[in-house]
């Protein structure tokens, strides 16, 4: 597809926005598996909240 | 009895719901975007800008996620400091860096149109200036909440600031008014757009999508931060728990 005289600019801005886009999604992806790995640790060695301690007689 | 919003504002099931929709919400988002993307490509070139006219199916959603976004992070942030409810604080904390990168493409997108039609890729003009200001304000939302230690106050000091903030939509929608090089609005103008439905089509299609892709950013963001504050909390109570065993010699 002929994207004239402007394909650089054009094509640019698509690559600028997918690429930040992808970051974004991939930061937000690593981020979750690492909140749920840290509360799978605490609560491996036997730490638990208030709320969930309450519930459970604690 | 509970309300639907009471019911919601549950982080648990918040938590419940949000894993749900959101493989749901993605699909969606992905789909619609390259359906939107095919279009954009399939479609004419405009009569006066020819192909560059393209930038406009990523620049125009970009800007109205940019003050959709705002509008979100001033919504989630009155509703903290009216009903003090946490999930109202993850929203508004959460929203704020989805915000600022759609204005940063945005502002970088214009930016790339404008060389080839303006003959420079940035202009001190009203449009421009007041969306790099909102740029600013959401990077000083950030930058605020993250110089606070105490977390509630942290959320209430700049829950203020958004609030306060929200003037900048208005002055972002009426610059173009104001002696700008920018152009008027063709979509949301009174009476019909001004735009070719050919042109029109897959805009809409890529707006939809950005904006599906938005609500499913900041739900993912939003979990993510519930996760942060229960490690928090487990620290804490870990914390808590050694200290109370450090004390029980002594009694």
């Amino acid at each position: 597809m002929d994207l004239g005289p402007y394909a650089g600019f054009i094509l640019a801005a698509y690559a600028i926005v997918a690429l930040a886009l992808s970051a974004f999604v991939v930061w937000l992806v690593f981020d979750g598996r690492r909140q749920q790995r840290l509360i799978d640790e605490l609560e491996a060695r036997g730490v638990r909240r208030r709320s969930i301690r309450k519930t459970d007689g604690g | 009895m509970q309300t639907l919003t009471q019911r919601l504002a549950n982080p648990t099931r918040f938590m419940a719901l949000s894993a749900t929709l959101l493989p749901w919400l993605s699909v969606i988002a992905g789909l619609l975007i390259a359906v939107g993307l095919y279009m954009a490509f399939a479609a004419p070139p405009d009569y006066q800008q020819g192909h560059s006219a393209k930038i406009m199916y990523v620049h125009v959603p970009s800007a109205w996620l940019a003050m959709f976004g705002y509008l979100h992070v001033a919504g989630s942030s009155f509703g903290y400091l009216v009903f003090r409810h946490p999930l109202a604080d993850v929203s508004a904390k959460t929203a704020a860096p989805i915000g600022a990168l759609f204005t940063l493409l945005c502002l970088v997108t214009g930016s790339l149109w404008g060389k080839p039609m303006w003959g420079a890729f940035w202009a001190w003009d009203p449009r421009l200036t007041s969306v790099l200001i909102l740029f600013f304000l959401y990077l000083g939302l950030i930058a605020l909440r993250s110089s606070i230690e105490d977390e509630s106050l942290a959320a209430s000091l700049t829950a203020v600031l958004a609030v306060v903030g929200i003037v900048i939509l208005p002055i972002i929608r009426f610059s173009v008014d104001w002696n700008s090089i920018h152009q008027q609005p063709s979509v949301s103008r009174l009476g019909s757009p001004a735009i070719h439905a050919s042109l029109l089509a897959p805009l809409l299609v890529m707006a939809v999508g950005m904006s599906v892709l938005f609500i499913a950013l900041h739900l993912k963001a939003m979990r993510n931060e519930v996760l942060r504050r229960r490690v928090k909390a487990l620290r804490l109570a870990e914390v808590q728990a050694a200290g109370g065993l450090m004390q029980q010699p002594a009694e």
